[in-house]
């Protein structure tokens, strides 16, 4: 018997190819024609991980309990740019201390336990960034083989230093790494390697994904109550996919701290098209940026799983952006006044976080919930340099001449960064509106107006709103 | 005709791999025309290439059709295109936008009172 290995043929037995390999009958949380019991999917007894197990698998594993730093240096910067009285004080989690050098390792560690508890021989990761590592890792330490599929090059076959990086890291833990092209077709590549090998599939986007990360949450919740007798006042995640997001704000919510806001931030690369050969290599940001924030708030079902555990819009309480000069003048800033060279994730949330500390009161706490490692290839000079080789432009100046993709502006003073918000309600929108057209529907039941609300934590009424402008119809139940 | 003698290209050791050498192949698994529908212009009309490593199974030239066994075992078929690949990722050359940040900081952080300011540059260069 042939398998067809056409692009249309294998996506054609995508539904098939994911349940096989991830042991889970996403079937039984549907509730219509586009809603779905998003609670019961996560809860403990479905996944099998509450955060006291989460945290015991991680443990085992030496992932987590990561170091909580104050950046003191950067808190007095903050208060001397400050109006008097003002400048909250700046936390960050020193997740580059997992054993692959992010927090990554949370997330992998559940996903590969659970493949090993359900018998797999291997996992495969579709990724190019720090999960693949992570994934590797932990596949390195239970004793499972693993496949890190990664978008790499353009068609010229020159490789985003960054990624080249996270393949050598995959390498070094002993992985089979399959290097691509630019594409979405990396998920048609990753569906061939599941079917053949009959790997499981270690989603970002199941629910044992999230699970990890909300023992990150939790943490940080109670090591600044240890620290600081109160709460933390704006926790800033750095968004892609919306796990982080996602996971960060449920630890945060077992923890109890429901006064804290969890704050996205993005890599503003308004205008790169992340499926372009052109555009590929003119980002100098392979993630945390809102090329994946956007379409991933607004489209979570987009992902390699039926339905994605990670829906940032049902957790996010406000959504910034700073530009990539920003963040790596940022990066500059943590190595020489806090003396902690990190990689460029953890900093876009720090840039923000630095623009947003200004308006709060000296007591408030902001936390930046990340770092990852640096290296080759990560490091702002390696990516400066290649942005240059391609075409980009780099100066000194006003960050908001910034324009992804030909100028990069390092500002060329700390008052010059500015977090962006963006405006929820239009992301939300258009949620709704991603949801009902990829679900074909003309009319929605009342099931619909409820799931879409809490999708996007909005009142049915901003639904129906929604719904009435788009000329779909609601029946009685 | 893709070449392999660019930066993140393997950049081969030789012309020819022993059998059990470790090798990087490549292969197209979509040709332009057969590329995802959603794709925008300029990827539709370049193919979806793959590069992998793995230890040869037999000896091959370069641009040989040949088979790999990677690291974890599995058989793979490619286009041989290098031979042992370097890393070739690096980090780059200090930038000259980035090279003051340091001293301004530092510059700012004493105007502002702060304690945490370190040595100001003593400027005039040269070594006691």
């Amino acid at each position: 018997m042939t398998v067809d290995r056409s692009y249309q043929g294998v996506m054609g037995r995508k539904r098939q190819i994911i349940t096989d390999a991830l042991g889970l009958d996403y079937s039984r949380y549907e509730r219509g024609p586009l809603a779905f019991d998003y609670d019961l999917m996560m809860s403990a007894a479905e996944t099998g991980f509450d955060l006291e197990r989460a945290g015991r698998v991680q443990a085992d594993v030496g992932v987590g309990k990561t170091p909580l730093h104050e950046l003191r240096n950067i808190t007095r910067l903050v208060r001397a740019l400050a109006p008097e009285g003002k400048g909250a004080r700046i936390l960050v989690k020193d997740e580059a201390s997992n054993p692959s050098g992010s927090f990554k390792a949370r997330r992998a560690a559940l996903s590969v336990y659970q493949a090993r508890e359900l018998g797999f021989k291997g996992v495969i990761a579709a990724t190019s960034g720090n999960y693949g590592a992570a994934v590797a890792s932990q596949a390195a330490m239970l004793g499972l083989n693993c496949i890190v599929v990664q978008e790499l090059f353009d068609s010229r076959l020159v490789g985003q230093p960054e990624i080249m990086e996270k393949g050598r890291k995959c390498e070094a833990y002993g992985a089979e790494v399959i290097q691509l092209t630019v594409g979405p077709e990396l998920f048609y590549v990753f569906l061939l390697l599941l079917e053949e090998t009959k790997y499981f599939n270690a989603s970002l986007y199941t629910p044992y994904g999230i699970a990890g990360i909300e023992t990150l949450g939790y943490e940080l919740a109670q090591e600044v109550r240890e620290g600081y007798g109160r709460d933390p006042d704006v926790v800033v995640v750095t968004h892609a996919g919306g796990g982080n997001v996602t996971g960060t704000a449920r630890g945060l919510e077992k923890a109890g701290c429901g006064d804290t806001a969890v704050v996205g931030a993005s890599v503003n690369l308004r205008g790169l098209h992340m499926a372009s050969d052109r555009d590929f290599n003119r980002k100098s940001f392979t993630t945390g940026h809102t090329g994946f924030g956007v379409p991933f708030a607004t489209w979570p079902d987009r992902a390699d799983v039926p339905r994605n555990a990670a829906r940032a819009l049902r957790y996010m309480d406000r959504y910034y952006t700073v530009t990539q000069g920003e963040v790596f003048y940022v990066t500059e800033m943590l190595a020489v006044l806090e003396g902690l060279e990190r990689g460029p994730a953890g900093n876009t949330s720090l840039a923000a976080a630095i623009s947003l500390a200004q308006g709060l009161d000296e007591e408030a706490i902001v936390v930046v919930q990340e770092t990852e490692y640096t290296g080759a290839g990560k490091h702002p000079t390696a990516q400066l340099t290649f942005a240059r080789k391609n075409g980009v432009e780099v100066r000194r100046g006003d960050p908001s001449d910034d324009e992804p993709g030909a100028r990069i502006v390092i500002p060329e003073h700390p008052a010059q960064i500015r977090a962006r918000e963006v405006d929820l309600d239009r992301l939300r929108l258009s949620l709704i509106r991603n949801a009902v057209e990829d679900a074909g529907l003309k009319e929605v039941g009342e099931v619909e107006v409820e799931f879409l609300a809490r999708e996007t934590q909005r009142e049915e009424d901003f639904v129906r709103d929604a719904l009435a402008e788009m000329g779909i119809g609601i029946k009685e139940d | 005709m893709i070449s392999s003698a660019v930066p993140g290209g393997g950049g081969s050791q030789g012309d020819r791999c022993r059998p059990g050498e470790w090798v990087q192949i490549e292969s197209i698994l979509l040709k332009p025309g057969e590329r995802a529908p959603q794709v925008p212009e300029d990827t539709q009309a370049v193919p979806l290439v793959m590069r992998a490593k793995g230890f040869a199974t037999a000896g091959a030239e370069i641009g040989d059709e040949m088979e790999v066994r990677t690291i974890i075992g599995r058989l793979l078929r490619g286009r041989l295109i290098a031979v042992n690949p370097p890393y070739e990722h690096d980090y780059g050359r200090p930038l000259p936008e980035l090279m003051p940040v340091a001293m301004e900081l530092r510059a700012f952080m004493k105007a502002n009172g702060s304690d945490a300011a370190a040595a100001e540059p003593t400027g005039g260069g040269g070594s006691p």
